[in-house]
């Protein structure tokens, strides 16, 4: 019995991922291969041609997902360094407050969140409406529906997911270890780029991989914040999933994107030299 | 001199720091500004005066209502599920060793790590193949798949702190083993148990990516707002977001209180 107990344990969690993780994505697969329409049905026919037409048909919306998500995932690391910095290094009992802060936007509805901060950027809104008034920007200034607007949503909806790995990393740098460089009469800059900065890449890493993914799949932000010229994949695969019902098409896309995801990943481990993906991922 | 602009520095990061906090809670104070806005016009855009009129007409718009109840059911659903099942594989992971654990940990990582919108496409894709309906039943089972690797994670993490001679002094006191668990083990995790249902709830009732593809007719809380994105949001939906957010808040300021009383 007692050698039992994990297994019996694990069981329900282990059926409910292979039921609803691993077979779906068998059945994607198998979809994605097919040829048909949702009227007649849908038969296997090995048609591998189904992902060089979604890739002719959408690689500029693909390219574009990826560029909006780099970007985004860019700006969050240059914009959300420094406040990780702040608060492991100089908030001092203040911390938990600083933490909270940040992370008072998920008690939003992140649907909810991404209309607000359109609202924000609309083109006679509070702030550039406010702005225009005053005569600072031309009348015919706007921010939404392009794709400046797109990136930024990315942006503000999952910094602090880049913020918070950076700031567990930097967390953990022992202050002893940045005292005894400045002992050694090392520059602030250079105790900063030689000691912290390598100190807290475990952290950049996971908060690039907890940011980059999501955001560049995202559908919302390019359907909330962007006009018809910014759509990304997130949508097309919305679209042909949901609106055009032609599945194969669909899932050959997720696939590639899947792909180019998980290939991207790999690479970026590779430079930085992390050995093993998983193992970053999970500290 | 160095020192001096050392300070600067710091009391500029300081400054900096504020206001990406104030940038990242504007989008919250125009949330709850604007349910209480006495729009006249179909849009509720711009700042026409106070009134407390949508709180007081909260669940005129019954398809909206009904959203919000379809999101608190499979909320509270999913929520359950996953903490009885993703507590036991938590349990397992942190306490036992176990053939197949390097699977189940590749499992758990690959569920957290999947986009989105390929979890959903790909559930989709299943319940096409398997030509099951979808209604609440299955919006329920995705939420569950989604949030069980967070569970999973919080609860294991809890598990490893736990000191296993206070399990072995309780079955040398004469305890069973479920008498071990319940008294022992149980009390011992359950911070993390808690965390992981808040979390579990919390990505149930916020999802739209991975809703929309399973949801056939059934609407949801985010569904019902993306859909009317293009109409206009009526100020309801503010006043809800604004109880929701008030309530989480709540509920976090609590728990960290009674977690700091406990020390």
């Amino acid at each position: 019995m007692k050698r039992l107990t994990p297994y019996l344990l694990a069981l329900p969690s282990w059926m409910w991922l292979a039921i609803f993780l691993v077979v779906p994505m068998a059945a994607m697969a198998s979809v994605s291969l097919q040829t048909g329409n949702a009227i007649d049905g849908f038969a296997m026919t090995f048609s591998v041609s189904n992902y060089t037409d979604a890739l002719s048909r959408y690689s500029t919306q693909l390219v574009r997902s990826l560029i909006y998500g780099g970007a985004a995932t860019l700006a969050m690391l240059a914009i959300g360094y420094p406040v990780a910095y702040f608060i492991a290094f100089k908030a001092g009992s203040r911390k938990s407050m600083y933490l909270f802060l940040l992370l008072l936007p998920f008690f939003v509805s992140f649907v909810l969140r991404t209309i607000s901060w359109g609202f924000l950027l609309a083109d006679d809104g509070i702030l550039f409406g406010t702005l225009k008034g005053w005569g600072l920007l031309p009348a015919g200034f706007h921010v939404l529906a392009t794709g400046f607007a797109v990136i930024a949503g990315l942006t503000y909806n999952w910094l602090p997911f880049m913020i918070l790995p950076i700031y567990v990393a930097l967390e953990r740098v022992d202050p002893r270890v940045v005292e005894a460089a400045q002992d050694l009469y090392a520059s602030r800059i250079a105790t900063f780029r030689r000691v912290v900065l390598p100190l807290s890449l475990p952290g950049v890493f996971a908060g690039v991989l907890m940011t980059f993914v999501p955001a560049t799949a995202d559908p919302v932000n390019a359907q909330v914040l962007g006009g018809t010229s910014n759509t990304m994949i997130g949508n097309i695969i919305q679209t042909t999933y949901l609106t055009n019902l032609q599945y194969p098409t669909a899932s050959a896309l997720s696939f590639t994107l899947m792909a180019v995801l998980l290939v991207g990943i790999f690479i970026y481990a590779r430079a930085l030299g992390t050995e093993n993906v998983l193992e970053a991922a999970a500290r | 001199m160095s020192r001096l602009r050392g300070r600067l520095g710091d009391r500029l990061l300081h400054v900096y720091t504020w206001v990406i906090i104030i940038w990242l809670s504007s989008p919250i104070a125009v949330m709850i500004l604007f349910g209480f806005n006495d729009k006249k016009s179909k849009s509720n855009t711009s700042w026409q005066g106070f009134t407390f009129r949508w709180y007081r007409e909260l669940f005129e718009i019954s398809d909206l209502t009904t959203a919000l109840l379809n999101s608190i059911y499979v909320a509270v659903a999913s929520t359950v599920i996953t903490v009885l099942i993703g507590t036991a594989l938590g349990l397992a992971l942190g306490r036992h060793r176990f053939r197949g654990r390097g699977v189940t940990n590749f499992l758990v990582f690959a569920a957290i790590s999947t986009p989105e919108l390929v979890m959903g496409a790909s559930l989709l894709s299943l319940f096409v193949s398997a030509n099951l309906p979808r209604d609440a039943v299955t919006i329920t089972i995705a939420h569950v798949l989604f949030s069980l690797s967070f569970v999973t994670v919080t609860v294991r993490a809890r598990v490893v702190t736990l000191d296993p001679s206070l399990e072995e002094a309780a079955r040398d006191l004469g305890a069973t083993a479920w008498g071990t668990f319940r008294q022992v083990t149980l009390p011992a995790i359950m911070p993390g148990v808690m965390a992981g249902a808040m979390l579990a709830f919390a990505l149930s009732i916020d999802d739209y990516v991975v809703t929309s593809f399973v949801n056939g007719s059934t609407i949801t809380f985010p569904l019902w707002i993306i859909g009317s994105v293009k109409t206009g949001i009526p100020p309801q939906v503010n006043v809800m977001g604004t109880l929701i957010f008030g309530i989480g808040v709540l509920i976090a300021i609590a728990n960290a209180v009674s977690a700091r009383r406990r020390g």
